[in-house]
């Protein structure tokens, strides 16, 4: 997860606690090159979707391991590409509903990964078909010191109706990061509720993360 | 034995009762028959699986793409046209003008409908259904139905679906033979354009039959609000 959700780092001050960051985007940089270090802080949340969305899409197109279906190149860039700018603990607790106040900070913990390599392996198979579509980028209506907005694009396919996906944005220590896509009027996230309050009813925090990792795991097998 | 003690009785197994049903997971105030639809969503797991998707996997597969996009453009433009009468119905008369122009183009200038030239000339689609038209109406949205084959629905969107069948401008094809291939067709082109949707909720859902449910929900409530719908209550 990002750098200001550790507790440790909360103590440092936050001076050094920038040093420490250039330091890890240093190893960071080294390691794989992403263009993460372009995300500063101030960049606005629909010029960030933009980017991003562009930036990913521009190498699903050209990459040629994912041209060829190679699912776990697709993860791979998802991972790297996407995942940063997306808080899964938030987006989980929004899944949980009231369940969530219930989850120890452990369970918490691994109950927001184990939502996140689901939704991963999802968006990964959802990208997998992503062909001839081009997006339009809806203009932001909020103010100009919002901290929560939506940022609206139309994903457009030769002989089907356009597709309308929202995304929620808050504003974080770390820059803008989504909490939500919406597609068509489907909410990601809550639309898992009903499926998350029926485990949780059935076998408590500890029986939706068995049946998140079973899932998980199973289709990871195949 | 005393009356009282006969109501303290009576009220020890009310206590019960309603401790039971605390316990049992509780159902979903839109799906009162959710047993019975469960049993629909096996059943139709079988014969959509064994029978539909293949077929309409093949159509996917081994059909030139501009025939699949022109099958497509021609049951759109059917679609348009239903959904201009549905437009007048809610009296959004904005949205007439929109799909009444995409039916005129492209059955004018897009050879009947086969080629979608309202859309790269940026009319949007309206997308409005007999079923919207009974919710903008007032009448309540009732409970949900999985029906073997047809798919989710709810009593509204299903009376709505029936109308429309009934109705629609296919029905009025005096010839039964080519009426009976354009709702063959029709059907195969729904099958398919619900192919990738559908892979995608099969890899999402913990329990594909809930996952369908709320997601079938959602967009049929964006669709009633024209895209906007108010945040939604939280349910328990």
């Amino acid at each position: 997860m990002s750098l200001h959700r550790l507790p440790a780092l909360r103590l440092v001050p936050a001076g050094a606690r920038r040093l420490l960051a250039l330091a890890f985007i240093g190893v960071a940089l080294v390691a794989f090159a992403p263009p993460i270090v372009r995300a500063a802080a101030d960049e606005a949340p629909d010029a960030l979707v933009k980017r991003v969305t562009g930036e990913v899409l521009a190498l699903i197109k050209s990459d040629a391991r994912i041209q060829a279906g190679d699912q776990a190149r697709i993860r791979e860039v998802i991972e790297t590409r996407l995942t940063p700018y997306f808080d899964f603990e938030r987006m989980t607790a929004l899944a949980a509903g009231r369940g969530w106040r219930q989850a120890t900070p452990e369970q918490k913990k691994v109950l927001a990964g184990q939502f996140k390599t689901l939704l991963v392996r999802t968006y990964s198979g959802a990208l997998n078909q992503y062909r001839d579509q081009t997006i339009k980028y809806l203009p932001l209506r909020s103010d100009a010191g919002a901290t929560d907005v939506t940022v609206r694009t139309q994903v457009e396919q030769p002989g089907q109706a356009p597709v309308q996906i929202d995304y929620s944005m808050e504003k974080t220590a770390s820059g803008w990061k989504a909490y939500d896509v919406v597609v068509g009027g489907v909410s990601l996230v809550t639309n898992y509720r009903d499926e998350f309050n029926a485990e949780i009813q059935r076998g408590g925090i500890d029986g939706l993360i068995k049946a998140l990792e079973a899932k998980n795991g199973g289709a990871g097998a195949k | 034995m005393s009356a009282a003690r006969v109501v303290a009785g009576r009220l020890g197994v009310l206590a019960l009762a309603a401790m039971l049903a605390g316990c049992a997971v509780a159902p979903n105030r839109d799906d009162p028959f959710e047993p019975m639809n469960r049993a629909s969503f096996k059943v139709n797991e079988v014969v959509d699986g064994h029978f539909v998707r293949p077929i309409a996997q093949a159509y996917v597969a081994y059909t030139p793409k501009p025939v699949q996009t022109a099958v497509a453009n021609f049951f759109g433009n059917v679609r348009d046209f239903v959904s201009v009468i549905n437009d007048f119905l809610q009296g959004k008369l904005d949205k007439a003008g929109n799909d009444m122009g995409r039916v005129i183009l492209n059955t004018g200038f897009g050879l009947g409908g086969l080629i979608d030239i309202a859309t790269e000339a940026g009319i949007p689609k309206g997308n409005e259904d007999f079923g919207l038209t009974l919710g903008v109406w007032g009448f309540p949205q009732g409970p949900y139905l999985f029906v073997p084959v047809w798919g989710p629905t709810t009593v509204r969107d299903g009376t709505g679906s029936l109308v429309e069948l009934y109705m629609g401008p296919v029905g009025y094809i005096p010839d039964v033979p080519l009426r009976n291939t354009l709702y063959g067709i029709g059907a195969l082109n729904a099958r398919a354009q619900a192919l990738s949707a559908e892979a995608v909720a099969l890899s999402a859902a913990l329990d594909p039959y809930a996952f369908i449910r709320r997601a079938y929900l959602q967009h049929r409530r964006y669709l009633l609000y024209d895209g906007k719908p108010p945040p939604e209550k939280d349910s328990p």
